[in-house]
C-alpha cells in the first residue's frame, strides 16, 4: 500500500495530552474526537490538514497517557499516517491494533513536502525534493496484525491462537 | 539463557522456559484494568466485534476514578455504558463511587495484584505494580477489549536497564524525588521500550510507598514497566493487602542489561520537575523565586497515607499562603478514612486546604482544580505536560508532597528546610 499526502510537521515529544486534551474526553466517538486533534499544540491543525495528509515528527511522538484517543483522533480526522523519529510505546501498540499506519523514519521533510510512503515495501519518498529513505518493517507478527486491520480482527483470525 | 526478572515473568506466562529481548510473545494476563475514559472505548471494540462472555470475571478492574464523581452528563454516560458492561459481563471488580479510588492505589490496597503477577491496564501508570514484584504495563483500549475477551496481550520482551539504588535517603527527600532525578538523569525516552529494574542495597531504604511512586512514573521515562525486586517488606505488605500467594521471580545473576545506573540515595536532594516535561529536575539551589497560585497533593503517584502523613506534618500550625489553593485528595477511601482517623483533616482544613473525595480529577484536567492561563500549580501528580492540568498557559510543577506542602506555606516554590 502506498500513502500520499502532505507533511505536517511538528518537533520532539509530542503528548498525547496535546494530541488529544483530556477535556474532550467524555466521549468515545472519535468524530467528536477528531473535531479537538491537535487542538492544543495546533490550534488551526484542521483547516490546514487536507484528507491523506501525513504528520512528521521528531522523536518519541505520542509519550503520556495510553489513551486510544490520541490515534483515533488522529485517524478520524484523515491523516493517513504518522513519521516520526521514535514513538512512545503505547501509542505504537494502539497505532498498530486499530490500524493507523506509523513508520519510524528520520528523513529531512518541511511541512508541505509532498510525501508517499510505501508501507510493504518500506520506502518514504519525499516527493517534492525527490529524496528516498527506507524504513524498516514491522516484526512479522505486527504485520500479521497490521494487515488483518487491527487487533480485533487479527483476534477473530487466531492470532493469539 | 539468563534473564531479567521481567523476562522470567513474562516466559512464565507465555509457556517458555525462556524469552529474550525482541522476541514477540502472547502472554495470559492476572489482571485486566480499565477507566471510566479507556473502557468505553475498548466496550466499544468488544461490542462491536461480538465477543460475549469475557474470559474470567475475576480477572477483570474497571475503576470509575478519572472523571468521578461524574463530572458532566457525559462523563456520566461514560461510567453508566461501563456499570452495563460490568453488570452485563458479571465483572466482579467494579468499582463505583463510594468504593472507588485512584485504581494505582486501589489495587495494591485490595491485595488484587501480586509478587509474579503479568498485569496491562489500559492506564499508562499501570506500570505501578512493579513494586510488587509484578510485571504490569499500561496499553491501550484495543488491547483491553482483546485482553478481556481472551485473557491474552501481545507483548515485544523488553531489555531492561539496572538502576542499583545504594545508601539511604536525606530527610525529606522520597520516592519522588528518587524517580524525578532517574528521569532526569536518562531522560524521558530514556528507557523507551525497556524495563527499568531496580536493585541494590537502597531497596531496603524505600518503603513500599516509595517503591509504588517510583514504579508509577516508569512511564514518564518512556519505559514499559519498572521493577523491584521482592524482599521482606513486599512479602508483608501483600499479606497484610491479603493479595494471593507470591510467585518470587529474581534476575539471574548474569542477566543482560542495555544499561546500568547507580544511584547514591544520600546525594539525591528535594527536586522540582519544571514545565512542560517531567525530565525537567532542578534542585532547590536551582531554583530561584518561582510563585505558585496551587497545590496538589494526590494521585496514583503521591496520594497515599504516607504523603499525606508528610503534608500535613508540614501544614500542622501553619496556613496555606495567600492566593494560594491547596487540594488534598487521598487516593482511595481507606486512606481517606486513616487520614481523617490520624487527624490528618483538622490539620489541612486548619491551615486552609480543602480535601476532596478520592478521583483523578486534576491531575490530567479533568475537573477539581482546573488551571487558568498564567496560573502555576505544584503537583504530586506524574505530567507537566502543555495543558495537562488546564489551559495551555498554564504550568504544573512536580514534586513530593514535603516540596508541595512547603510551597503551599511558602506562596512560592519552596523545599521543607526553607521553613522557618
Amino acid at each position: 500500500m502506498v500513502l500520499e499526502g502532505k507533511a505536517i510537521c511538528y518537533g520532539d515529544n509530542i503528548d498525547t495530552d496535546v494530541i488529544i486534551p483530556a477535556r474532550y474526553l467524555n466521549t468515545s466517538d472519535p468524530a467528536q474526537l477528531a473535531q479537538h486533534c491537535m487542538e492544543d499544540i495546533d490550534p488551526d491543525f484542521l483547516s490546514k490538514i487536507h484528507k491523506g495528509d501525513i504528520i512528521v515528527a521528531g522523536s518519541n511522538f505520542g509519550c503520556g497517557s495510553s489513551r486510544e484517543h490520541a490515534p483515533l483522533a488522529i485517524k478520524t480526522a484523515g491523516i493517513s499516517c504518522v513519521v516520526a523519529k521514535s514513538f512512545a510505546r503505547i501509542f505504537y501498540r494502539n497505532s498498530i491494533n486499530i490500524g493507523l499506519p506509523i513508520v519510524v523514519c528520520d528523513a529531512e521533510i518541511k511541512t508541505g513536502d509532498k510525501l508517499s510512503v510505501d508501507l510493504k515495501n518500506g520506502v518514504l519518498t519525499n516527493e517534492t525534493t525527490g529524496v528516498k529513505t527506507e524504513f524498516p518493517s514491522f516484526p512479522e507478527f505486527l504485520q500479521g496484525i497490521i494487515e488483518a486491520g487491527g487487533l480485533m480482527q487479527a483476534m477473530s483470525g487466531g492470532v493469539f491462537e | 539463557m539468563s534473564m531479567t526478572m521481567t523476562q522470567k515473568i513474562i516466559a512464565a506466562h507465555c509457556g517458555k522456559t525462556a524469552v529474550k529481548p525482541g522476541d514477540m510473545v502472547v502472554a495470559n494476563c492476572d489482571l485486566v484494568l480499565g477507566n471510566d475514559i479507556t473502557s468505553p472505548v475498548a466496550i466499544n471494540e468488544y461490542e462491536k466485534c461480538g465477543c460475549g462472555g469475557v474470559f474470567d470475571c475475576n480477572k477483570i478492574a474497571l475503576v470509575m476514578d478519572h472523571f468521578t464523581p461524574n463530572k458532566d452528563i457525559k462523563a456520566a454516560e461514560q461510567v453508566k455504558q461501563v456499570r452495563e458492561f460490568a453488570k452485563d459481563k458479571h465483572v466482579k471488580n467494579f468499582f463505583d463511587v463510594g468504593e472507588v479510588g485512584v485504581e494505582h492505589a486501589l489495587l495494591p490496597e485490595k491485595g488484587m495484584v501480586t509478587a509474579g503477577d503479568l498485569v496491562i491496564g489500559a492506564d499508562s501508570h499501570t506500570c505501578t505494580y512493579g513494586a510488587l514484584g509484578a510485571f504490569s504495563t499500561g496499553v491501550g483500549s484495543t488491547d483491553m477489549a482483546a485482553a478481556m475477551a481472551s485473557g491474552k496481550v501481545w507483548l515485544r520482551v523488553p531489555e531492561a536497564i539496572s538502576v542499583v539504588l545504594k545508601g539511604k535517603p536525606q530527610k525529606d527527600v522520597s520516592g519522588k524525588d528518587v524517580i524525578l532525578h532517574l528521569i532526569k538523569l536518562i531522560g524521558v525516552e530514556g528507557a523507551l521500550y525497556q524495563s527499568l529494574e531496580f536493585s541494590g542495597d537502597g531497596v531496603a531504604a524505600m518503603t513500599m510507598d516509595d517503591r509504588l511512586c517510583i514504579c508509577n512514573m516508569a512511564i514518564e521515562a518512556g519505559g514499559k514497566n519498572g521493577i523491584f525486586p521482592v524482599d521482606d517488606q513486599t512479602l508483608a505488605y501483600l499479606k497484610e493487602h491479603g493479595a494471593a500467594e507470591p510467585k518470587v521471580f529474581t534476575a539471574d545473576k548474569d542477566a543482560q542489561y542495555a544499561r546500568v545506573i547507580e544511584m547514591d540515595l544520600s546525594t539525591l536532594k528535594p527536586i522540582v520537575a519544571f514545565p512542560h516535561l517531567p525530565e525537567n529536575g532542578k534542585t532547590f539551589d536551582e531554583i530561584g523565586d518561582v510563585p505558585i497560585h496551587q497545590v496538589v497533593v494526590g494521585s496514583c503517584t503521591n496520594g497515599r497515607l504516607s504523603d499525606l502523613r508528610d503534608a500535613a506534618k508540614i501544614m500542622k500550625g501553619r496556613k496555606v499562603a495567600d492566593g494560594v489553593r491547596m487540594i488534598v485528595i487521598p487516593a482511595t477511601q481507606q486512606i481517606w478514612l486513616d487520614a481523617m482517623h490520624e487527624g490528618l483533616f483538622d490539620i489541612f482544613v486548619a491551615s486552609g486546604c480543602a480535601v476532596s473525595t478520592p478521583t483523578c480529577g486534576p491531575c490530567l484536567g479533568g475537573h477539581m482544580g482546573i488551571l487558568a492561563k498564567g496560573e502555576r500549580c505544584v503537583a504530586t501528580t506524574n505530567r507537566n505536560f502543555v495543558g495537562r492540568m488546564g489551559d495551555t498557559g498554564s504550568e504544573v510543577y512536580l514534586a513530593s508532597a514535603a516540596v508541595a506542602a512547603a510551597s503551599a506555606v511558602m506562596g512560592k516554590l519552596a523545599s521543607p528546610d526553607m521553613l522557618d
